[in-house]
């Protein structure tokens, strides 16, 4: 067969042509995915504050908790691994990381004064301070230490605890020592709320 | 970072068989929603959106516990309240986890236009692309379920993944994890498949569902996303769930029997054009003078 080289690279072009309009593809069949935003997170694991059933939830922070990095949560999901729920929330607690990411987040201590209409900031001195003031006032005022048969009770019935679902056995044992040797008697949980 | 691709078994608007499809052994995952046991706690649609880092969007009352009328495209998981009364009088809260249902012959990809807009994962997940996506809503005609969304400013379609990113790391999509009744259950499609079987038997011998099944419709080649119902035989007490849902005969026949007529019309006039060549040779110019008489 004669051919020029001008012939040559016109059945070249079309040839070129006719292949990819005719969808003769090599490239290969892989589609890309969104990157697992939680793979190199550091995961925390930590209780659901909400209700009294204390489902065990895993916090995802970005960074590797290196001393110049500033965590900063990225998701919160279930923790497989606790036994109350077994990686399974519900959707108060799904919604967990928007809880924690949130600028009405409250952050430090505030007290709303006897007849004030509104909250204001308070140092946390202060309102320790003001705490303990008030524990004494309120046990030195309502202390029984006899009831009417004369029988020895040293109640404090002015003062009640009520724990929530985020204290471990540790700051329970530690409660309940505290608010015994005051004679709290009213020690309540969230459980029953 | 893990940026993970899965391998394709099929690719929309792709002419040509699908390069390396069926070489690897693949799994194909499939969703479980046991409707018997949801009680409609909404966990999901929230584990749903934290994952796939959408903000909630502004509910709508609609006379019933529903978050919103039906999915959108920000809102890839929606769960649907509906009051069935029973043939005693009494009323059933049915509730439906209503997402994509990752059909096994995807009518959204058949009916897409564009190259690779529109995959389905070697494992089965029918997932979009949106860098490839035209957003010419195509999809919308073809999927029987009402599941791809149009999200205006963008232009684009979108609708639940699957979690692909998770599952693609070994990893359960979100909903499944966060369900805190155990109603939605994540594995291969075989697997789910003897789990639904299971239930639906457990529930016609002992919780008296006579017409209990499992809803997997074969008019789509079967779903990633089984349901059990308490009456196999009425799923659109469910809030719409097609009785036999497939993909829209003008689907198909523009994209089977009209674009192969298509080929053959073009390829008929390819040769017609040679025959005529040959036949009668290149047009010639007579002259510049008959032309120019020729011409008023």
């Amino acid at each position: 067969m004669d051919g020029s080289r001008r012939d040559f690279l016109k059945a070249g072009a079309l040839g070129g042509a006719a292949t990819s309009f005719f969808g003769f593809d090599l490239a290969p069949a892989y589609a890309q995915l969104r990157e697992l935003k939680i793979a190199r997170a550091t995961e925390t694991r930590s209780t659901c504050p909400y209700c009294s059933v204390s489902c065990g939830v895993i916090i995802y922070t970005i960074g590797d908790n290196a001393k110049n990095v500033t965590p900063q949560v990225v998701h919160v999901e279930g923790d497989p691994d606790h036994p109350i729920n077994r990686g399974t929330l519900c959707p108060k607690g799904a919604s967990l990381e928007q809880d924690i990411v949130n600028p009405r987040r409250l952050l430090k201590p505030q007290v709303r004064r006897p007849g004030s209409d509104h909250w204001e900031d308070i140092a946390w001195d202060q309102a320790i301070d003001e705490i303990g003031h008030w524990v004494k006032k309120t046990r030195d005022e309502t202390f029984i230490e006899r009831d009417a048969l004369r029988r020895t009770v040293n109640r404090c019935e002015g003062i009640a605890w009520i724990g929530g679902c985020t204290d471990t056995n540790e700051f329970n044992y530690l409660v309940g020592k505290a608010m015994r040797s005051l004679g709290v008697c009213y020690l309540e949980t969230q459980a029953r709320v | 970072m893990s940026q993970a691709t899965l391998q394709i078994r099929r690719i929309s608007g792709h002419a040509g068989p699908v390069p390396g499809a069926g070489v690897e052994r693949a799994q194909t995952v499939c969703k479980l929603v046991d409707t018997t046991t949801c009680i409609g706690c909404k966990a999901c649609e929230v584990a749903c959106l934290e994952w796939n880092g959408y903000t909630f969007s502004e509910t709508v009352f609609d006379n019933s516990y529903q978050t919103m009328p039906e999915t959108a495209w920000n809102y890839w998981n929606l769960i649907k309240f509906n009051e069935h009364e029973r043939e005693d009088g009494t009323l059933m809260l049915l509730m439906r986890k209503d997402q994509c249902m990752h059909c096994a012959e995807p009518g959204c990809l058949a009916a897409c236009p564009a190259d690779g807009a529109i995959v389905q994962y070697a494992n089965g997940i029918v997932d979009f692309q949106q860098d490839h996506c035209i957003g010419c809503g195509y999809c919308v005609t073809g999927c029987p379920f009402n599941i791809p969304k149009f999200n205006p400013s963008t232009k684009k379609m979108f609708k639940c993944t699957l979690c692909a990113d998770r599952v693609a790391q070994g990893l359960e999509p979100a909903c499944i994890k966060a369900c805190p009744t155990g109603c939605l259950h994540f594995g291969t499609k075989d697997d789910m498949t003897d789990l639904a079987e299971t239930r639906a038997q457990q529930l016609r011998e002992h919780y008296g569902f006579e017409k209990a099944g499992v809803y997997d419709p074969t008019g789509v080649g079967g779903t990633g996303v089984i349901y059990v119902l308490h009456d196999a035989a009425n799923p659109e007490a469910y809030g719409g769930l097609p009785k036999n849902p497939h993909i829209p005969w003008v689907v198909r026949l523009w994209k089977g029997p009209a674009k192969w007529i298509g080929n053959l019309a073009m390829l008929g006039g390819i040769i017609g054009v040679a025959l005529h060549y040959l036949r009668f040779g290149p047009k010639r110019v007579e002259s510049a003078k008959d032309q120019k008489g020729g011409q008023p």
